[in-house]
């Protein structure tokens, strides 16, 4: 998922600033990490060296002259070839607890893993509640739905884990005995 | 820490009168208690000293895996099963020991029931569904009427009225088993899985109108599930595991965890 393919898209419906085009970004995905300028101005710059973009000079009666960016129609191409690719999805997804559960296992006993899943569970719980909140707030948009439905599935998943590895435990605390 | 007491089999038992903190932060007196309960199954012992504490109001998630005894746990809270050993205690009185047919007409006027199958009558309309809790305690057909048309209004279904459930929808089944669950206006819902057989979409929708409804009425919900994600609409959780709770009360804003 590039930064360009992302600007392009939301150039897609409107010419903008790159100031504009950062704000718009971070509104729109409130769960993705914003925006730096220096990030946006580059991209900008790979796209109009490749043709997807096109920059135009406007007068500013307050101050110096501003950019106004818009997609080509090479740059629509591209955008609508993008939109159609899937993403690759990870074959290694990372898994701190796994990793801490097998340390609590390896160090300490089978009580402190019991433990620390309990307590992991019980923090994945209260971020899940805070999300269902955000769900429940009648005055949340639509791109704020999406986002706390993609991380609740998430959070669901470890805490789905957790349990699985506590049934297991026995098990996994053979394995890793030395 | 400004949890709830955490009912640990090692510690003392609570009393009826301890404090619990509402969403809010207001100390109330728990409306309802579960304290060391025990319950077998002729030799299977499902309930192995569990405890429990709703405050008025609360929506309470019970969480833990299949067979760990959760629906067992409602059961006994619900005065349906009275327990082995250990207490019920309903607005501070002692319900386990009361007979059945009191603990019957407890339950018929204080406590909703909501199942994973919600149960309606199939013969019957959903105005008359919901109506019947209300006839069963004598109310007048005008008014258990009336009471049924504003409940299933409350659940979005109000269209529904004159439909059979053989021709509604799983969730719109739900809605309708909910608005009869809370047609005797209970002070506790207790609902189990109440969206286990629903798609996810429908289920949030069901459980969103579950918790908005309970949260005007003051409604205090046992909400028993095995998803998180269903646990996440309650303000607390207790865990079940092999019949035996643990609560966990984590406050990140305390920097509990960090
Ligand atoms: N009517 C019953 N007769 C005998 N055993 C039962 C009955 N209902 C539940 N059990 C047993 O009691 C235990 C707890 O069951 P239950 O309360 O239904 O758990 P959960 O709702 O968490 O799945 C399980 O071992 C189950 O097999
Ligand atoms: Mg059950």
């Amino acid at each position: 998922m590039s930064t360009g393919h992302v600007l392009m898209g939301l150039l897609a419906n409107a010419d903008r600033h790159g100031y504009d085009l950062k704000h718009e970004h971070d509104a729109r995905f409130p769960a993705s990490r914003p925006l730096a300028f220096g990030q946006v101005y580059a991209a900008l710059e790979r796209l109009g060296k490749k043709g997807f973009v096109g920059a135009t000079e406007v007068e500013n009666a307050d101050g110096p002259n501003r950019t106004v960016y818009r997609l080509t129609d090479e740059g629509r191409r591209e955008l609508d070839d993008w939109l159609r690719r899937t993403e690759e999805p990870s074959p290694f997804v990372a898994n701190p607890f796994a990793v801490k559960t097998t340390l609590a296992l390896l160090a300490a006993d089978r009580d402190t893993a019991i433990d620390f899943m309990d307590r992991q569970r019980a923090t994945h719980l209260e971020r899940m509640r805070e999300l269902t909140r955000r769900k429940l707030d009648p005055d949340s948009s639509l791109s704020n739905v999406l986002a706390a439905d993609f991380a609740l599935a998430h959070l669901d998943a470890d805490v789905r884990w957790l349990e699985s590895a506590l049934e297991r435990i026995t098990h996994l605390e053979q394995e890793v005995q030395p | 820490m400004n949890q709830a007491p955490s009912p640990n089999l090692a510690d003392p038992a609570p009393s009826p009168h301890d404090a619990l903190q509402t969403q809010d932060g207001r100390a109330s007196a728990p409306l309802l208690t579960v304290r060391s309960a025990v319950y077998s199954y002729g030799s299977e012992l499902a309930l192995q000293g569990a405890n429990l504490q709703l405050a008025p109001g609360e929506i309470l998630a019970v969480t833990g895996p299949s067979g760990s005894g959760k629906s067992t746990l409602m059961l006994v809270a619900a005065g349906v099963l009275a327990p082995t050993a250990g207490q019920v205690i309903f607005n501070g009185r002692v319900i386990s020991d009361d007979s059945e047919g009191e603990r019957s007409r407890l339950r018929r006027t204080e406590f909703g029931v909501l199942f994973q199958f919600g149960q309606l009558v199939p013969e019957l309309t959903a105005g008359e569904n919901v109506a019947l809790p209300l006839l069963l305690d004598g109310a007048k057909r005008q008014q258990a009427r009336a009471a049924a048309g504003l409940w299933l209004e409350r659940f979005g279904v109000a269209d529904l009225i004159d439909v059979r459930p053989p021709d509604m929808s799983g969730g719109q089944s739900q809605r309708v088993a909910a608005a009869r669950a809370m047609v005797t206006e209970p002070s506790v819902l207790f609902a189990d899985e109440p969206t286990g057989a629903l798609d996810t979409m429908s289920g949030e929708a069901v459980m969103r109108e579950i918790v908005r409804v309970a949260r005007e009425a003051g409604t205090g919900v046992m909400l028993i599930t095995h998803d998180a994600k269903v646990a996440a609409y309650g303000d607390r959780e207790v865990l079940v595991r092999d019949g035996t709770t643990n609560e966990l009360s984590i406050n990140l804003r305390n920097g509990d965890d960090r």
